[in-house]
């Protein structure tokens, strides 16, 4: 019988992770099975709700569309690494304070979305928001107020020094 | 999903040597976005993936002089990051902006879509009237094609079992020209377009006559259309509402739509008309062009 086990290393959060994976796994199943970061969340395993958006070397993407050997050597991001300890992310405090978010499944997928826009268009027009979000659902909310906590993170950390 | 094996070559001399003794068996991935949720479902079994993306002329954007190449893997979201790709080919920004969402975006190949062949594919169109050729190696040797030749059918396209496409090359835009692409969706973002149409247009010197006009069409046929007749029905016609207008009735006529879960065939053919008529008029604007009533 075939092995088809590779080992790959990758830096996630800022870390130097290895793990071992068949090819037919997606990031999505490595980052929540082998490597217990659950915070990336599986909705529709096919590209179209954006619960499990990452960012992966720079750049935003559906990490059940992304095989986990495609990681060897990239830099990934997800929602553990958001937060400095303690110290939520400017993002994660708008969602809260505007409750941009109900059941929640969909949060970690919008912010890591949000936190690519960001640092590539500072202060976009709400308009803008709704265009790069477009890809991440939700079934809660009905969009406004994510909509409005991503411009208020945007501005807040726009005037930060 | 289904096993497989897993390559990563290193250049292009040892793709094409991967090609040769796979050939169907192997299946390219570059941003995975079909190939992937094809696999996921089942509907393609590949016994080897072989990841385009480690080979630097796969990837690269190149423009010069005698116009701008892609590398077949590169994604869409590189491509519209790309200030002075946009600022010369507008169009082809219009279609790889709005494939997919903004994550599709940052993974969906040029390529990948050309190869993929479906008759609703958001770049064909552009890359039809843009004059763009495609580059096809393989271990036999480099052959090139217009890409209006290059789809054959629903997923069918020209390549043989141990060929695959590496670049893409447009020519430089001429003086006075302009491209633009839309589509209808039956909502803002995220769907498969009923009816797409694409159009670049050179006017001469005052802007007030087409010198040349390239219009395709999408998701009305089997492949994406290169429909000549509707652009040369308007060559050196002057540029107002009632030549235009006469594009979109000609464009209409060429498309033979089927109907399905998307629209109907007798909408399509209407929506040709349309989508054929605000390509061409943002086309015109963007060549420094007015569409005036008269």
């Amino acid at each position: 019988m075939t092995d088809y086990t590779t080992r790959i290393t990758t830096v996630i959060n800022g870390q130097e992770e290895t793990f071992f994976c068949e090819p037919r796994e997606s990031l999505l199943e490595i980052l929540r099975d082998r490597l217990q970061l659950t915070g990336t969340k599986e909705g529709c395993n096919d590209g179209n709700c954006g619960a499990c958006t990452v960012i992966l070397d720079g750049v935003s993407v559906n990490s059940c569309c992304v095989l986990g050997v495609e990681a060897e050597n990239a830099s990934i991001e997800t929602i553990e690494g958001l937060a400095d300890g303690d110290m939520l992310h400017p993002l994660q405090q708008a969602f809260i304070r505007e409750t941009a978010l109900q059941c929640g499944y969909c949060t970690p997928g919008l912010l890591m979305a949000a936190k690519d826009l960001l640092a590539h268009e500072p202060l976009p027009s709400n308009e803008r928001i709704r265009l790069w979000l477009a890809n991440n659902l939700c079934r809660c909310t009905g969009y406004t107020r994510i909509i409005k906590a991503v411009a208020q993170a945007a501005k807040e950390l726009h005037q930060k020094p | 999903m289904h096993n497989f094996d897993f390559k990563k070559p290193s250049s292009v001399t040892e793709l094409t040597a991967m090609m040769t003794s796979y050939g169907r068996d192997a299946r390219l991935l570059a941003g995975g976005t079909d190939l992937i949720v094809g696999m996921r479902s089942g509907n393609l079994r590949p016994a080897v993936v072989i990841d385009a993306k480690k080979i630097p002329t796969m990837v690269e954007i190149q423009l010069e002089k005698d116009g701008l190449t892609l590398g077949a893997a590169t994604s869409c979201r590189r491509i519209w990051e790309n200030r002075q790709v946009a600022d010369i080919y507008p169009a082809l920004i219009d279609s790889a902006s709005l494939i997919g969402g903004t994550s599709i975006q940052g993974r969906a190949s040029i390529g990948g879509n050309l190869c993929n062949a479906s008759p609703s594919a958001d770049s064909v169109p552009t890359l039809i009237v843009m004059r763009a050729v495609a580059t096809i190696v393989s271990s036999r040797g480099t052959r090139t094609l217009p890409v209006k030749d290059f789809c054959l059918g629903p997923r069918k396209n020209v390549l043989a079992d141990d060929e695959l496409l590496l670049q893409l090359h447009f020519p430089p835009p001429p003086k006075h020209s302009g491209g633009a692409f839309n589509r209808f969706i039956p909502r803002n973002e995220m769907d498969i377009a009923v009816v797409n149409a694409a159009a670049e247009v050179e006017l001469d010197s005052s802007h007030t006559r087409f010198v040349d006009v390239r219009i395709a069409i999408g998701a009305v046929a089997p492949t994406p259309l290169f429909v000549s007749e509707a652009g040369n029905a308007i060559k050196n016609k002057p540029v107002n509402r009632k030549t235009i207008d006469h594009a979109g009735d000609v464009a209409m006529a060429c498309a033979k739509p089927i109907s399905d879960l998307r629209g109907t065939a007798d909408q399509r053919r209407d929506l040709t008309r349309i989508m054929t008529i605000r390509a061409l008029e943002r086309a015109v604007r963007r060549a420094g062009g007015t569409v005036t009533d008269d």
